[in-house]
């Protein structure tokens, strides 16, 4: 795993150390939305900001940025996580898939297009976020109940819907691919 | 966040030599420790995002989960989890659902799905308080900390403080859930250091914050917790958590017990109880446990020990309301465990 990543001296003091920060040190290679890439990062960079700043994924949304939302939810090997708590440097040698790896070349995603024929999108925001953790959750179990969709979704918050049409959508995403 | 130098760990052994190459002062605030273990990440890059936590060095130690030390292991005898085993992975494990629902349902509780996703166990016990002074770096009142500062929730906004384990440095109260869980059924926490492994009750890890709140556990600097061992107790399949919180999901205990009963008939043979959301550390309750050893499982029984429980409260301006709440969530918890079929 090791092999992911290559690590830059150790910076002999603090003002090296900014420099080498600045620099953008580490290489991280893992697989995105189907794709292998590589992308050159700052140790201190995050998952959420390498994708919406480096990559130009604005699909993940950053909102609270203290793991409480759940706007900037990715799937990291199959699962959903949150990429503002993250640093990219941990995906290393990982696959990783956001909103915009959803679409076949022709058709929106099962889930997309449910959340669209139910009214599950008002602002959007939460949007992707909340198809990203339905998805993780259908790829495992896919005839949840709806207690475990409430679960599913309870790390994902929405202003707007009351979460009824939400949960709406998911449900009919596991009725039909039956 | 402030930079830091990036290293990556796959052994318990690995990561331990790494740290021990920068020296550390055991009396340092554990906030101030210069090298820090990155895990799921989910509490330190956020403390490291509010700039309470200012690491050097930072050792990646999540390949270590690909070690026997991310994965569980249940025999007859009971269990061993390692450290890097994820929440979720624990949380969801048939056996520990099953065998030990306390540890099971603490975990699901304590967060969302994404974070139980990331969160590695050996982290969530070492979660930092939620004590919005600490939190907040532009109160310079802080025992925790700045030793020595003062405390600003004594005379602040101390609704979500603790009454119990509380001291005139510091009343901020531990948050987390699993650490209550295994307390209920005497985990041993594994450890390794620059000077070999050992072990101890999980629940001496942590420490009453007295007059040095900075010390919030026994793990001297760049020590690794490996694992949690339990034995299959004849308590540990009677067993739950209740958490009682301002709303169901993503939020922090205002009160919580982990309970574990081993009943003869309606006849209590052993019980364990430890309390989260009212306490400093995660707070085993044994005057309360005593109360109704050898005792049927009656109100008079109830009472006596959510009394015994708090009797050594202490409230400040905003949460006294927390020795009512506390006292109706064990004894909830009591008659809820005493009547599961095991």
């Amino acid at each position: 795993m090791t092999s992911d990543v290559q690590l830059a001296t150790r910076p002999a003091d603090v003002s090296a150390r900014d420099r080498v920060d600045a620099a953008k040190n580490l290489v991280v290679s893992f697989v995105l939305n189907g794709k292998p890439l590589s992308v050159a990062v700052a140790p201190t960079e995050l998952l959420a900001d390498t994708l919406r700043e480096g990559l130009g994924l604005t699909g993940t949304k950053v909102a609270c940025g203290t793991g409480d939302c759940g706007t900037c939810t990715a799937i990291l090997d199959g699962e959903a996580v949150r990429s503002c708590l993250m640093l990219t440097a941990m995906v290393a040698g990982k696959t990783v898939e956001t909103i915009e790896g959803l679409a076949g070349e022709s058709d929106i995603h099962p889930i997309q297009q449910a959340f669209i024929d139910t009214g599950a999108v008002q602002c959007g925001y939460c949007t992707p976020g909340m198809i990203l953790a339905a998805k993780a959750l259908l790829d495992e179990n896919p005839k949840p109940s709806a207690d475990d969709i409430k679960e599913a979704i309870s790390g994902n918050l929405c202003r707007c819907t009351g979460y009824t049409k939400i949960i709406e959508a998911i449900d009919k995403v596991a009725n039909a691919v039956a | 966040m402030r930079p830091f130098h990036y290293e990556r760990a796959a052994t318990p052994a690995a990561a331990v030599k790494m740290a021990g190459t920068t020296p550390m002062s055991p009396d340092q605030p554990s906030v101030a420790t210069p090298v820090q273990y990155l895990a799921g990440g989910t509490n330190l890059l956020d403390m490291m995002k509010i700039d309470v936590m200012r690491p050097d060095r930072v050792v990646d130690i999540n390949a270590i989960a690909e070690t026997r030390h991310g994965g569980i292991e249940v025999s007859d005898d009971g269990m061993w989890l390692g450290a890097l085993a994820r929440m979720a992975e624990v949380a969801e494990h048939a056996d520990v659902k099953h065998r030990f629902p306390v540890i099971a349902q603490s975990l699901t509780l304590a967060a969302s799905q994404q974070l139980r996703n990331m969160a590695s166990i050996g982290g969530n016990v070492l979660q930092r308080t939620r004590c919005p002074y600490y939190r907040d770096t532009s109160y310079a009142e802080c025992n925790k900390r700045d030793p020595g500062s003062g405390c600003a929730a004594l005379g602040g906004f101390n609704r979500m403080h603790a009454v119990l384990g509380t001291s005139k440095a510091c009343i901020a109260t531990y948050p987390g859930d699993f650490a209550q869980a295994l307390i209920a059924l005497d985990a041993r926490v594994e450890i390794t250091g620059a000077h070999g492994h050992r072990s101890m009750a999980f629940a001496e890890l942590h420490r009453r914050p007295d007059d040095e709140p900075h010390m919030e556990t026994r793990l001297a600097p760049g020590e690794l917790i490996t694992a949690f061992t339990i034995a299959a107790l004849p308590w540990a399949r009677r067993s739950k958590y209740l958490k009682i919180r301002d709303r169901e999901s993503y939020e922090f205990a205002l009160a919580s017990a982990a309970v574990a009963l081993d009943m003869d008939g309606d006849i209590v043979r052993e019980a364990r109880i430890a309390l989260g959301g009212v306490a400093t550390v995660p707070w085993r309750a044994s005057a309360a446990e005593h109360e109704i050893q050898g005792k049927r499982l009656d109100e008079r029984a109830l009472a006596a020990a959510a009394e015994a429980a708090f009797a050594d409260a202490r409230v400040f301006e905003h949460n006294a309301f927390k020795i009512a709440l506390g006292k109706r969530t064990l004894t909830r918890a009591l008659r809820e465990t005493a009547a599961m079929e095991t």
